[in-house]
């Protein structure tokens, strides 16, 4: 299976990297950007072909390396 | 005193680092490759500042997974002494021995330039060869350097005096101006709760010679020598 774990800073983390790319779209002339978020997607291979033990595989990897608990969340969807 | 320096790879800072600890201990310190797992006879453990594995994924995220970091936890737990800059800072806190996570700077620019620390408690072991109060100058070279932690966490970390060393202006003045990299409470380095693993941003192995442009940092070396000297 197919895990896409995507990382995101949690919402009231500042995401300077969001913020120079929303600048960005204003200034190539895009109306209407509002905030703009960066995060992170992964993609992993699983041998695991059982979709429920595939996620949860795929949580533990990302609380244990993939995301930084601390100022990042994570969603994970298997296919 | 008997301290080591971890090397990973893509670490760049270690032999400034042994400079630093040979002028204050008198003798070199062990280089210590990230796939080794004995750290016994070392007092000190140093984390030096570079860019390990290229700061895939989170700033030290992959160093932190390395097979020395159980070796340093260990040595951490039984009170032994960690000192971690610059990268070595982001390991330690992406290892979970220091709280917080550090975000990409403020402005999103590098910051490599000086910067003025003020030393905010000189009873460490780390520290005791400052004045109480005293403002030295550092240089800083990173990206992602913007201390970042929950209030409750901020709040610990001043309730219990584990606020080392913050940003401050020449004169001692804790201001935003001085705050390059954004960081909390103009937060630039931090200690355990026992105050033996110390981790900070800035670099104090850069001015420890006249012939570097001073030595600020010295007094860094001298306190953990004295500290460990037996």
């Amino acid at each position: 299976m197919k895990a896409i774990v995507t990382v995101m800073l949690k919402t009231g983390v500042l995401d300077p990297q969001g913020k120079a790319i929303g600048q960005a779209l204003v200034g190539l002339g895009f109306s209407g950007v509002g905030e703009v978020r960066a995060g992170k997607v992964l993609e992993i291979e699983l041998a695991e072909t059982d979709p429920v033990a595939a996620r949860a595989q795929a949580e533990e990897m990302a609380r244990k390396l993939l995301a930084n608990m601390v100022i990042e969340s994570f969603r994970v969807e298997v296919a | 005193m008997k301290a080591g320096i971890v090397v990973f790879p893509g670490i760049n800072r270690e032999r400034d680092m042994a400079i630093a600890l040979e002028r204050s201990a008198g003798h070199k310190p062990r280089m210590v490759w990230h796939r080794e797992t004995d750290l016994t006879g070392l007092d000190l453990i140093v984390i030096p500042g570079g860019f390990s594995y290229g700061d895939y994924l989170r700033c030290g995220a992959m160093a932190a997974q390395s097979p020395i970091m159980a070796a340093i936890r260990a040595h951490a737990a039984r009170g032994g002494h960690v000192l971690g800059v610059c990268n070595g800072f982001q390991i330690l806190i992406e290892s979970g021995l220091l709280p917080g996570a550090l975000l990409r700077n403020q402005n999103l620019r590098f910051l490599a330039m000086d910067c003025h620390l003020r030393v905010e408690r000189t009873d460490t072991d780390f520290t005791r060869h400052y004045q109480n109060g005293e403002v030295f100058r550092a240089p800083m070279a990173h990206g992602d350097g913007n201390y970042f932690a929950d209030p409750d966490t901020l709040d610990l970390l001043e309730g219990e005096g584990r606020v080392v060393f913050r940003y401050a202006t020449p004169s001692g003045e804790i201001t935003a101006q001085a705050n390059r990299n954004g960081s909390a409470r103009n937060i630039a380095g931090i200690a355990s709760a026992n105050l033996r693993v110390l981790g900070l941003m800035p670099h104090p192995e850069d001015l420890v010679d006249p012939l570097m442009g001073g030595e600020d940092g010295k007094p860094l070396f001298d306190s953990i020598t004295a500290a460990l000297a037996a």
